[in-house]
């Protein structure tokens, strides 16, 4: 029988990530993630693992960095002025082809920034973030439950496809608490001949390295990289269809700010607006063709981003749509939360019902 | 009725939501209630949420000095003396979870032990990890004594599952309560149910909490 318990998402992604095979973690604390790292601390001794606080977020990405290139699975987590700090040694995981798992439990910045829940790192998490033509697996959990399962997600696709993933999640997820049901502990490890852990006088030794100072040679890699990219865009781009048949307004929200956007659209609904939501799991892959079908519909009459931040995603939900339609924006930042009061007036207005 | 009643228990078992509603109950008998957020250790979910609701019912609400600023420093409040010197309120202590939060008892651990008219309640949740078992909890209870200085009185039984807890869940824990209060010597207070629960556990003394709804 599955068993179910109640859990802050900063634990639930800390024991996932134990049953997923992880028995490495090196990380420093800072608020709103920490939880993460004394579940480790209390948890890892007794599972036969590793929990190793570093001297900085610095040194722990490049524990992160040795640890991934013998193959074993292997993850730090911070938040965002810390992931910040990681982001030279994620540049250095993606040129190695190294998977590993780096959690990111968003607080409001720039700079130290506050405490509270923020979603302000979409363009650090998607776009690079470090130096270097490259990308990471993004998985973006909306419950305590999909901190469990995309943890285990992003270990299996950063595996499957030699490359860093982040889990991109916010304070209010990483604190809240909801019943999961964890996964069994039946981690999917696959064969790694990759790795640097000893040739056994078997084989020739392997090498992993991010260096290359062969031109040519460096721009093939690039090149190879970005098709292997292209097979992640095709092949793993996660979204969820809420409400979506017959919307006239359609929301793109991940996150804390989807379930915000759910109760507005519930009213909105109530009064008769048919309003739909496009949440995106992935937001590197992002959901570019579900929306791109939503812009084609006659009845469609815009889209609308719910952020907490500035407006970053919005970028990605206006290429992806093509401009097609109207896109909105409605957001709150540094460390607010956009209320659901707030969503549903946007509705109305888009929908004509507001004048 | 014991003049001071701190609530102490491993994170998340649910110590704040417990303290707000007695103090609400104690207000609503006529007395005159303080309420102490001493939760160093959580700067999100606390009892400040509840400070307008608390003011409201006639409750003095004494906070951290940095609680909700998003200055996470492990400050205490300084009226907190006043309130344990003049003894002119009944006192609620929320107090932070694990051995960690139960540091900052410490503090006033002279004090209250002094004048002895205290209650020290561990709650506990058997559906939070790392405490699922009678011999779990009796393992943070043995951490937070050492941590705060002061000998537990009684334990509560807050198990639930959030939203979807029936009464059969918590009806399911019985067993491990009362193995925690063999194993601890210590009388069982109550146990403490969200009053949107449909149905009501087959339990004696329940304590029945309304708790704050939150925008998603």
């Amino acid at each position: 029988m599955a068993e179910v318990v109640l859990m802050k998402g900063n634990e639930a992604i800390a024991e996932s990530a134990i049953r997923s095979g992880c028995l490495y973690y090196f990380g420093y604390p800072i608020t709103p993630q920490t939880e993460i790292a004394a579940y480790m601390a209390k948890t890892m001794p007794k599972r036969g693992g590793v929990f190793l606080q570093a001297e900085s977020e610095i040194a722990a990405i490049n524990m992160v960095y040795g640890v991934a290139g013998s193959g074993k699975r292997v993850m730090t987590s911070s938040s965002s002025p810390g992931v910040s700090l990681k982001q030279e040694g994620i540049s250095y995981l993606a040129g190695s082809e190294l998977p590993a798992l780096i959690v990111n439990v968003q607080r409001g910045g720039p700079g130290l920034g506050g405490i509270q829940p923020s979603q302000s790192d979409y363009f650090q998490a998607t776009k690079g973030g470090g130096h270097g033509d490259y990308h990471m697996i993004v998985l973006a959990p909306s419950s305590v439950q999909e901190m469990a399962d995309l943890t285990s997600k992003a270990f299996d696709l950063a595996d499957k496809y030699r490359m860093p993933a982040m889990l991109l999640a916010d304070g209010t997820i990483g604190q809240m608490m909801e019943p999961v049901v964890l996964p069994e502990g039946k981690p999917n490890l696959i064969d790694k001949p990759w790795a640097a852990n000893g040739t056994l006088m078997k084989r020739k030794h392997n090498i992993i390295n991010s260096l290359n100072l062969d031109t040519p040679d460096l721009e093939r890699q690039n090149f190879e990289r970005y098709k292997k990219y292209a097979v992640v865009e095709e092949n793993e781009v996660m979204y969820e269809d809420y409400m979506m048949e017959d919307a006239e307004v359609c929301i793109v929200a991940f996150g804390i700010a989807a379930r915000v956007a759910k109760n507005a659209i519930a009213a909105a609904r109530k009064e008769g607006i048919k309003a739909g939501l496009i949440r995106p799991i992935t937001l590197w892959p992002f959901p570019k063709k579900p929306i791109a079908a939503a812009a084609e519909k006659p009845e469609l009459k815009g889209f609308i981003s719910v952020e907490l931040s500035m407006g970053q995603m919005i970028e990605d939900v206006k290429l992806a749509s093509s401009m097609k339609k109207p896109v909105e924006l409605v957001n709150r930042a540094g460390g607010m939360i956009p209320t659901p009061d707030e969503v549903l007036t946007a509705i109305r207005k888009m929908a004509g019902g507001d004048k | 009725m014991k003049r001071i009643s701190l609530f102490c228990g491993h994170y998340g078992s649910g110590k704040t939501n417990i303290a707000v509603n007695y103090a609400f109950k104690l207000a609503a008998e006529g007395l005159p209630v303080a309420i102490a957020d001493l939760d160093i250790v959580n700067p999100y979910f606390r009892t400040k949420d509840s400070e307008k609701e608390l003011e409201a019912a006639g409750i003095k609400y004494i906070g951290l000095p940095f609680a909700g600023s998003n200055v996470d420093l492990p400050a205490l409040p300084a009226e907190m003396y006043g309130l344990l010197e003049r003894k002119d309120y009944y006192v609620i202590m929320d107090i932070g979870g694990d051995d960690r939060g139960a540091y900052a008892l410490g503090r006033y651990t002279p004090m209250i032990l002094e004048e002895g008219d205290y209650e020290m309640f561990f709650v506990a949740n058997f559906y939070r990890p790392l405490t699922r078992t009678a011999e779990e909890a009796l393992g943070v209870m043995a951490e937070i004594e050492a941590a705060g200085g002061i000998p537990f009185t009684a334990i509560i039984n807050n198990s639930n599952l959030g939203p979807i807890t029936k009464p059969e869940t918590v009806e399911a824990t019985r067993a491990e309560i009362e193995k925690l209060s063999a194993l601890s010597g210590l009388p069982i207070a109550f146990t403490s149910i969200d009053a949107s629960m449909e149905g009501r556990p087959n339990l004696p003394d329940l304590f029945t909490m309304e708790l704050q709804k939150k925008p998603f």
